[in-house]
């Protein structure tokens, strides 16, 4: 007998969907004003979760006058220790929620039970934790002796981590003194609206955290609104130039940080077991939904035949399937538009020449899949090695030599990441130095940490969130980024 | 230049075995613990839970290795060996009993041949002892019926860098036991970091170790997850190389079923289903297979049973 892990789901009855919701505006969940919802679904078995409000002008209009009222009569008013105690309230609250918050997590963006419950729900508690830490010490951040806040902040957030991406939003605008309108994903709306919910709980005052859903248009909207000081947009670099254009010539702050390209460098003294391990989280990790995913693996060609002998052998042992089983690795990828987008990228792949492998791997009949695939003999003309495919799917170049490395990793109008693999620390360094990218990791990939700010170069956007650099972005001071 | 030492090793001086040791990729501490955790994460329900338990209990050296070791005590565990539960015909029996070489002959005569007998060997647990005291150690143990022989490295000798001599010894002791096989004990929690475990586990496997073991159980930290999966790459990347497949015994500080489980499955997922043989994995261990007799009641019963339930021998 083989050793089969038997299903091992978690229980879906800790969460209790509501069959529709409405905005979250001034304290309060709402009706539209448009009259307008759409379905939200489960992509791991495209079963319908819950119709959410769509949210028009006027609802927008509605969300932003509730966020400047309680800036001006209130928000801004409160001392930052009293700010403290509500986002510290907040983070006590996930935890105590974290179980419901990563089931529904899950259900609602597909990504396996086990990162939403080991990865994302602790980071989420961990940035409201260290962003309410900052409250009544942001004289001491560097940004004068009394850094002013900015007022309205018009937030705009992509699905492949919804509620974390909310939390790097949401913490360091509360800690700084302003208020918020948020949109999340319109594919992946539950958990800020669970998020309304703890703000509620946590007695939050009325119209600081507005969150409103709706698709594109909705965010559009929200961007362009005059009465917003700041804008922070997470998402692809075509809708972030948009925004950038939108929002030029008025006084507007503006954050990005949009896609991604990054390299991971393997060099032949690299630890290498810890490396493929690395590069398997670079990549499959959250389906590859993640805009620092490590897409690109360079390998030094004296090894790459080994190397890849050694990251096949490791993929084989992958686990795709239900979402909320506990022993799966590889989730669904979260929609229909977005598994065309990466088929339609992998066939370029093949047009193009390069040869792609999967390891032998089951698919569900129901939901939206795509396995784990590697493509080689990729050349840095290939689609595939330039264009960000946000899907698990990795391309494999090779390169002779350091300088040849930090070439090929700076060859991409991106610049969010990169990892570098080697057991030499002053190679680390140098490559560190050299390689174009607002996030360098050596000898491991995709950790995040609240204290540690995460943004780009280039197409990459710019700004930064987290850690004393990130409150920049929220205050009324030069960007130190 | 390639990331695993090329083969054959020819060079068994001191210099050439450092040169080779050295040629091996290094471990990243906090990349090894982190990957152990993750696994260790897996949920393993129902039929895979009932198949690993009695997997582990058919993987145990059921161990007994104290100053107050008597023929009685040593009797018992026989038994208990033989049969862990003899309310059930359906469990398994352990792999082998573990014991001191004196005691080689109670063992035996308690378990005729229906499992394996094994003696730790070279002056466990510290191996401080003259070559011809080792040698003579385990020829006796063999001569009195030991098939599998638990030796201990020179920890004093590999910290010092003086391979030749671990290798000399490994090569020796195998000579010794003939058509035993052994065991070499890398007593991992005296090594102290990952990379010296990885050079111990390519040196003893060149040396021609049968199975390579963590721990003698009388050092702490005994066998871990991380060194356990580190020993598991070294085995599975041995096996790519040369074909020769070198089993894992993980000794020492496991107590519980789900602790075991957690092993079964860093075996699974590093080499294969091939590896979860009696053959080729082996738990050292004392007080667990009360733990998975226990679990096993529950599992067929469907509640808990007690202490009272198992046997204490």
């Amino acid at each position: 007998m083989t050793f089969d892990y038997a299903p091992a789901p978690e229980s879906r009855a800790i969460v209790d969907i509501d069959s529709n919701y409405g905005l979250f505006i001034g304290g309060k969940f709402v009706e539209p004003k448009s009259g307008e919802y759409f379905k939200t679904i489960n992509p791991a078995t495209e079963e319908v979760l819950s119709e959410v409000a769509e949210a028009g002008q006027a609802d927008v209009d509605a969300a932003v006058a509730a966020a400047r009222k309680a800036y001006e009569k209130t928000w801004s008013k409160m001392s930052g220790k009293d700010r403290a105690k509500y986002i510290f309230r907040i983070a006590r609250i996930i935890q105590e929620r974290s179980r419901e918050l990563a089931v529904l997590e899950t259900l609602d963006n597909g990504k396996p039970i086990r990162e939403s419950r080991d990865v994302d729900i602790p980071l989420v508690a961990a940035h409201f934790f260290y962003h309410a830490g900052w409250a009544d010490k942001l004289e001491f951040a560097g940004y004068g002796p009394d850094p002013k806040s900015l007022g309205v902040a018009a937030q705009v957030i992509p699905w492949n981590f919804p509620l974390l991406m909310l939390a790097w939003k949401i913490a360091p605008a509360l800690a700084c003194g302003n208020t918020v309108v948020l949109k999340p994903a319109e594919t992946t709306p539950l958990t800020a609206l669970a998020f309304a919910d703890i703000c509620q709980q946590a007695d939050l005052p009325p119209g600081v955290v507005n969150i409103i859903t709706g698709a594109g248009d909705t965010g559009r909207m929200l961007v362009e609104h005059p009465d917003v000081n700041k804008v922070a947009f997470t998402g692809s670099t075509e809708v972030g130039k948009a925004i950038q254009r939108a929002v030029a010539g008025t006084n507007k702050k503006l954050t990005l940080e949009l896609g991604g390209k990054a390299a991971n460098i393997l060099f032949d003294d690299a630890p290498i077991d810890q490396a493929i391990e690395g590069i398997v989280n670079g990549i499959y990790f959250n389906q590859g939904h993640v805009c620092c995913a490590g897409s690109r693996l360079l390998l030094q060609e004296s090894i790459a035949e080994e190397a890849l002998h050694s990251l096949k052998r490791r993929l084989q042992t992958l686990r795709l399937g239900d979402p909320m089983d506990k022993n799966t690795d590889i989730g669904a990828i979260n929609s229909q538009a977005q598994l065309a987008k990466i088929e339609e990228l992998t066939k370029s792949g093949e047009d193009e020449g390069a040869d792609r492998w999967s390891p032998a791997c089951p698919i569900p009949e129901k939901g939206f899949w795509f396995p784990p695939t590697v493509f080689t003999n990729v050349t840095q003309a290939h689609r595939i090695a330039r264009e960000e495919i946000f899907g698990p799917v990795l391309s494999v170049l090779t390169f002779r030599t350091p300088e040849e490395a930090v070439e090929k990793a700076n060859n991409t109008p991106f610049g969010l990441s990169a990892g570098i693999w080697t057991d030499k620390g002053s190679r680390i360094l140098w490559m560190a130095s050299q390689v174009r990218s607002g996030i360098v990791w050596a000898n491991t990939f995709n950790r995040f940490d609240p204290a540690s700010p995460f943004g780009g170069y280039k197409e990459s956007g710019f700004g930064r969130e987290g850690g004393i650099t990130g409150l920049g972005a929220y205050l009324d001071a030069e960007d130190k980024s | 230049m390639s990331l695993l030492p090329t083969r054959p090793l020819t060079d068994t001086s001191s210099d050439g075995l450092k040169a080779y040791l050295k040629g091996l990729p290094g471990v990243d501490q906090v990349g090894l613990e982190a990957r152990a955790a993750t696994l260790a994460t897996r949920s393993i329900k129902n039929e895979s839970k009932i198949w690993a338990i009695d997997t582990a209990i058919s993987m145990v050296d059921l161990t007994t290795l104290e100053g107050m070791d008597t023929p009685g005590k040593v009797k018992a565990m026989c038994a208990k060996a033989l049969r862990p539960d003899p309310t059930d015909n359906t469990c398994p029996s352990v792999a082998a009993v573990c014991v001191y070489g004196d005691l080689v002959p109670t063992a035996r005569d308690a378990v005729q041949n229906q499992i394996h007998v094994a003696a730790v060997a070279t002056a466990f647990p510290s191996g401080r002892a003259s070559m011809d005291v080792k040698l003579m150690d385990t020829k006796e143990a063999v001569a009195a019926g030991a098939d599998e022989i638990d030796m201990v490295i020179d920890r004093g000798a590999f910290l010092a860098g003086d391979y030749a001599k671990v290798f000399n010894e490994i090569v020796a002791i195998k000579q010794a036991c003939g058509t035993a096989h052994l065991k070499v004990i890398l007593e991992t929690g005296e090594l102290k970091t990952y990379d010296n475990v990885r050079r111990a586990s390519w040196l003893a496997m060149e040396a021609g170790a049968d199975f390579i073991k963590t721990s003698t159980g009388k050092v702490s930290p005994a066998a871990t997850l991380p060194v356990t999966l580190l020993m598991l790459e070294a085995v599975r990347d041995f096996a790519d190389k040369t074909g020769t497949k070198v089993g894992v015994k993980a000794a020492g500080g496991i107590k519980t079923s789900k602790d075991a489980i957690k092993y079964l499955v860093l075996v699974n997922e590093t080499v294969g289903n091939g590896w979860l043989t009696p053959d080729l994995f082996r738990f050292g261990a004392s007080t667990l297979l009360n733990d998975l007799l226990q679990q096993r009641q529950r599992m067929r019963d469907g509640h808990y049973s007690g202490p009272d339930y198992v046997t204490i021998d």
